[in-house]
């Protein structure tokens, strides 16, 4: 099971890096004679209403479907990591305040504010990219810092702090690997929160130009076409669903491992 | 008097969350590409003559915290102003859109909790059987599926292929609408169905093994009346948290189903009106949501209080 999973998101990495060399065709290139047609074997998905070429627009999409969500999860995680066993570790009235924080920005209807501010100020791709890691950030705050304060009172964190190691020490070489399959399955979730965010994003029609061979693009552009070439918009659904719970299942399967002390 | 601090620390935090939402709400409309006085002129000419009406009408030459103080008060009396696309007022706008929504929300609930409860209590039961397993798996897949991929493939598969449902609109009677509704509806459901089945399943396991119900059944209580009038109920604080979470993904996935299935309701009237920069119902439609969230997790502390009992005494705090 496990490797199926890993399979398919290493399938996904490969095609994210390599998918537009392998594209047949330019994602680009209409042609308005052929219009919209189910597939054949000059265009295996198909085409799109100006007749591009569905394959080739998924695959060159991979790339920014993808790159993306890993960064906003290697952001989100990042920080809510080390802000998390900050506020956990040192408590008083920096860890009132942020919680504070925390508690206002985890009520606030955050992917309605994201829609928001990003179309309304517009400002495109790299803004809802980093809107939305400062959105996914409170949530995986709260959950470190739970479990930092029920790490740092025990005996190995006791033991080092008596040895004279300095908070940071303690907090990065002796709290962190405990909380672990946490951060890991964190990293999951927020990779596929931000995939699937991003993707809505795009299906709305807010951060990107018409025309971007992007796959919630793709989804919305042609949602008209399903009776006559669905792949057109079905094929980036079943992908983006694909890798979506491929690393929710692959996150779960790593957290009870990880936990169990099984496999480091 | 300890539901009185409870109730009145709730309703403290429920404040300072809306007066947030204000502030970044008409911070838009200065902040906004072209100024306010763009905006608000929306496609009518730019005169020195109509940016100076706009700007008398607005008073947008008072300070900042004038103006701010005077459109929030406008606001809690529902005044929002005028759309700047239909130039209608915004409150009769959003009035004409809200049964849409409202019932495509009303119509998701029931079938999450409908489904997901007796699902949940399901696998809880034959825990570890294959059934369990096949359950489990199914709403860890459903919960990663995104509101809109999922209308997408209903769509594909029960109203283009099968062609058991409309693939359009909202319908007009009530039979019509309820047709309309159901894929929408289903779509939106899904995730927040298998969210409520986890819940459901994790918190009847919490249970299964407390001596309360080992008791009830060595009294000899039906099945039927140990899981549903003991363990149910004890089960239903968890289940009433998850209703907090689930409205607001109720809020944010009917954007993306409404777009998807074509239907005219608040979510469709958001998005044309963040495309379209028609601030005043933008403005208007956050602070809507913002207060649904707010008086919905009231409701739902409330709902502790009623459902537990020792909450209501102060013995466990919230």
């Amino acid at each position: 099971m496990r490797g199926v999973l890993a399979g398919v998101l290493g399938l996904a990495i490969l095609v994210g890096l390599f998918g537009s060399h392998l594209a047949p065709y330019d994602p680009a290139t209409q042609d308005l004679a052929l219009g919209a047609a189910g597939p054949d074997a000059a265009h295996w998905l198909g085409t799109d209403d100006l007749g591009r070429d569905v394959l080739s627009r998924l695959l060159t999409g991979a790339g920014s479907a993808l790159l993306w969500p890993v960064l906003v999860a290697l952001g989100t995680t990042t920080l809510s990591t080390s802000l998390g066993l900050f506020a956990g570790y040192r408590l008083g009235w920096i860890d009132a305040l942020m919680m504070r924080t925390v508690d206002l920005a985890i009520a606030m209807p955050g992917m309605l504010v994201l829609i928001v501010l990003v179309g309304v100020l517009g400002g495109g791709y790299g803004w809802s990219v980093l809107a939305m890691a400062v959105l996914f950030t409170p949530g995986d705050i709260r959950v470190i810092r739970s479990l930092t304060l029920a790490q740092r009172d025990l005996a190995y964190a006791e033991a080092a702090r008596t040895l004279g190691l300095p908070p940071r020490r303690v907090m990065f070489r002796h709290l962190l690997p405990n909380l672990a399959p946490t951060v890991v399955s964190n990293a999951l979730l927020s990779f596929v929160a931000a995939l699937v965010s991003l993707a809505g994003l795009s299906f709305l029609g807010i951060g990107l130009p018409a025309g971007t061979p992007d796959w919630g693009l793709m989804v919305e552009e042609n949602r008209d076409l399903l009776d006559l070439n669905p792949w057109a918009s079905v094929a980036p659904v079943v992908l983006i669903t694909l890798i979506a719970t491929s690393a929710t299942l692959l996150g779960d399967r790593l957290f009870d491992t990880l936990s169990k002390g099984g496999s480091r | 008097m300890a539901v009185l601090t409870l109730v009145a620390r709730r309703l403290a935090a429920a404040l300072v969350l809306l007066g947030a939402l204000s502030v970044i709400t008409y911070g838009l409309l200065v902040a906004s590409p072209g100024g306010p006085e763009q905006v608000l002129l929306g496609t009518r000419p730019s005169t020195p003559e109509t940016r100076a009406a706009i700007r008398a009408e607005y008073h947008l030459d008072d300070p900042f915290p004038l103006r701010y103080a005077r459109w929030l008060g406008d606001a809690v009396h529902g005044d929002f102003g005028v759309s700047i696309y239909s130039r209608e007022p915004v409150a009769d706008v959003i009035a004409d859109r809200l049964p849409v929504t409202a019932g495509l929300a009303g119509y998701a609930l029931l079938i999450t909790f409908a489904v997901g409860v007796p699902v949940g209590l399901v696998a809880a039961m034959g825990r570890g059987g294959l059934l369990d397993q096949g359950i489990t798996l199914g709403s860890l897949v459903l919960l990663a599926v995104p509101p809109f991929a999922m209308s997408i493939l209903l769509l594909y598969g029960f109203a283009v292929t099968l062609g058991w449902f409309p693939v359009f609109g909202a319908g007009e009677t009530f039979a019509e609408r309820v047709t309309h509704l159901t894929l929408p509806a289903l779509a939106l459901a899904a995730a927040q169905g298998a969210m409520v089945v986890r819940q459901m399943r994790a918190a009847a396991l919490d249970l299964a093994g407390q001596d309360f119900l080992t008791f009830a059944r060595a009294r000899g209580l039906p099945r039927a009346r140990v899981w549903i009038g003991y363990a149910l109920r004890n089960a239903a604080l968890p289940v009433l948290t998850v209703g907090g979470l689930l409205l607001a993904a109720n809020l944010t996935g009917a954007l993306f189903v409404e777009q998807a299935f074509g239907l005219h309701g608040l979510g469709a009237l958001l998005i044309a009106a963040v495309s379209q920069k028609d601030i005043p119902v933008v403005q208007a439609l956050v602070l809507f949501s913002g207060a649904i969230v707010v008086v919905v997790n009231l409701l739902i502390d409330l709902a502790y209080l009623v459902v537990d009992p020792r909450v209501r005494h102060g013995a466990v705090a919230l």
